[in-house]
């Protein structure tokens, strides 16, 4: 079974207590804390004058006070809140204050705002860490209207390249070389630019591992690289591993492809492209 | 002198008359939707800017609003989009290639030569299309390498970059098979070193060849067989993986960064 914690059951039995029709003291103390406000607006420079003198009148009774845990400053601070209240109640009846405030306290139970045995109004039920808070609105994002930002730099884009390519294609022509003929083999015979890095391995490797196993293993290691990089971030400085990585594969790349593009002349045998000339064709 | 002035601003007044009544039609304002720009008594506000996109075909490609720095054009160089471009461009010079190409080893190279003579615009054309191609595989490569440095395939965006090394294979794929169409020298023997290897797949290496060539050497089967998988099944595939590689970015909130 739970147990109803004391002052609740205080609480009750006097509630009920002043349910029953013994409401003769507890009605006028009720009056004097539901209407604190329209005189303190009149006088409060009565009331702070006030106020002063009934905390020193009250020093010796209450602040040793130490019940529940509660700290002894607390509560002070608690009862001087209570008593500019009051001290506002009474208005004029200034010198009634130090009267007022004990009246308060023992009226406090009846009073409907329903406080604890020493007044409190509150009561901590837990302490909730910040981190622990599910935010539910999210943080402002520095946002554009994509209509016209976006917009009118993809068109310009597109136009500039529509044009570059209009104006590159009027000048360079794709080349167009004789008739496809089985028999005649030309020498040397090239991939696409884009195959020459494979092409180049060629000369180094088993066909089955450069034209086969190396590509497939390339595709399969982009494929796999975000859940192999468990790193989060995407900070150039704190991912020097993956970056050089990347940037070792670009250039092995690029040197492979240039190497089998201009310096492959004859029987894909190794030539300066300043002495023998380009074997190369888009 | 005042009279033709006169004249000229009449001229111009029916002008803008007739342009209100045509932008008031029915027919106007069935064709612009509310927000659009074309439509009568456009004025430039926030609330109008959020109905050019979300009233258009565009909202399919762009949120309302993007990320201020997603704007730069020193972040992403535009890769992306112009890797798109070359294919929209790619796929409009294609379609004018195909009326006067057919695949077959005894009229292709013939049918280039007489579109490089004896067409309007069929050279430059032509130039374009293979132009572009390059310039796709360089820009799809290109646009991998951007992607990468900027660590952008990380979590929540690592399958939209495994789509996007499939798309990387597919534009390869696009460049390779277009390579062999016109039946040249080049085209002939570029294939037959790029197929060879492949042949040299382990277990099924001959199978693989032979579903590739479509006879036991590149023959006029070959021709057919790739100029389908150029013109129809590649872009075909290509263009549903470029659905998901769009729609992604978007699902997996917008490009990254900012670095």
């Amino acid at each position: 079974m739970v147990e109803v914690p004391e002052h609740l059951l205080k609480r009750s039995a006097e509630r009920r207590a002043q349910l029953s029709g013994t409401s003769g003291e507890a009605a006028p103390a009720a009056s004097t804390e539901t209407t604190p406000e329209t005189p303190a607006d009149a006088a409060p420079a009565e009331a702070t004058a006030a106020a002063p003198a009934a905390v020193a009148g009250d020093d010796s009774q209450e602040i040793t006070e130490d019940r529940d845990g509660v700290p002894a400053h607390l509560l002070e601070r608690a009862r001087k809140r209570r008593l500019a209240a009051a001290g506002g109640a009474a208005g004029a009846a200034a010198p009634a204050a130090a009267a007022a405030s004990t009246s308060v306290k023992t009226a406090a139970p009846g009073a409907p705002s329903g406080t604890g045995p020493d007044g409190h109004t509150q009561r901590l039920l837990t302490v909730v860490k910040s981190g622990s808070i599910q935010q539910t609105r999210a943080e402002a994002v520095d946002k554009v209207h994509t209509w016209p930002h976006l917009l009118v730099i993809e068109l310009a884009a597109a136009l500039a390249v529509l044009a570059m390519m209009l104006i590159f294609s009027a000048l360079v022509r794709a080349p167009l070389l004789g008739l496809a003929d089985v028999n005649q083999t030309p020498n040397p015979s090239k991939a696409p630019w884009y195959f020459l890095g494979l092409q180049e391995m060629l000369t180094m490797f088993h066909p089955m591992v450069a034209g086969v196993t190396i590509p497939g293993m390339g595709i399969f290691l982009l494929i796999i690289s975000p859940y192999v990089d468990k790193n989060p971030s995407n900070k150039p400085d704190d991912r020097k591993w993956a970056i050089s990585m990347f940037t070792l594969f670009l250039v092995f790349w690029t040197i492979l492809v240039i190497i089998g593009s201009f310096f492959r002349g004859a029987g894909f045998n190794f030539v300066f492209p300043w002495t023998n000339g380009i074997f190369f064709e888009l | 002198m005042a009279d033709g002035n006169g004249n000229s601003t009449k001229l111009a007044d029916r002008a803008s008359e007739l342009g209100g009544k045509v932008t008031d039609s029915q027919a106007w304002n069935s064709i612009f939707r509310p927000g659009s720009i074309f439509r009568k008594g456009y004025t430039d506000s926030p609330r109008n800017r959020s109905y050019v996109v979300m009233n258009s075909l565009l909202y399919h490609l762009h949120p309302v609003k993007v990320k201020r720095h997603a704007v730069k054009v020193s972040y992403t160089l535009c890769l992306g989009g112009l890797s798109f471009f070359t294919f929209i461009l790619l796929t409009v010079t294609g379609i004018f290639l195909m009326f006067f190409y057919r695949p077959t080893d005894t009229q292709a190279w013939a049918n280039i030569q007489q579109l490089e003579t004896a067409v309007y615009f069929g050279s430059l054309i032509r130039n374009m299309h293979r132009w572009a191609a390059h310039l796709m595989v360089i820009s799809v490569f290109l646009h991998m390498s951007r992607v990468f440095y900027h660590g952008a395939y990380k979590a929540p965006r690592e399958f939209n970059w495994v789509i996007g090394v499939i798309l990387l294979v597919l534009t390869l794929m696009l460049s390779f098979t277009g390579y062999l169409l016109p039946w040249d020298q080049l085209a002939l023997w570029a294939v037959t070193v790029g197929t060879n290897m492949m042949g040299y797949s382990p277990v099924f290496g001959t199978q693989i060849r032979y579903a590739l060539l479509g006879a036991k050497e590149i023959s006029g089967d070959t021709l057919l067989r790739w100029y389908v998988l150029h013109v129809i099944l590649l872009p075909f595939v290509a263009v549903i993986f470029m659905a998901i590689h769009f729609w992604r970015v978007r699902k997996d909130g917008g490009i990254s960064g900012p670095l």
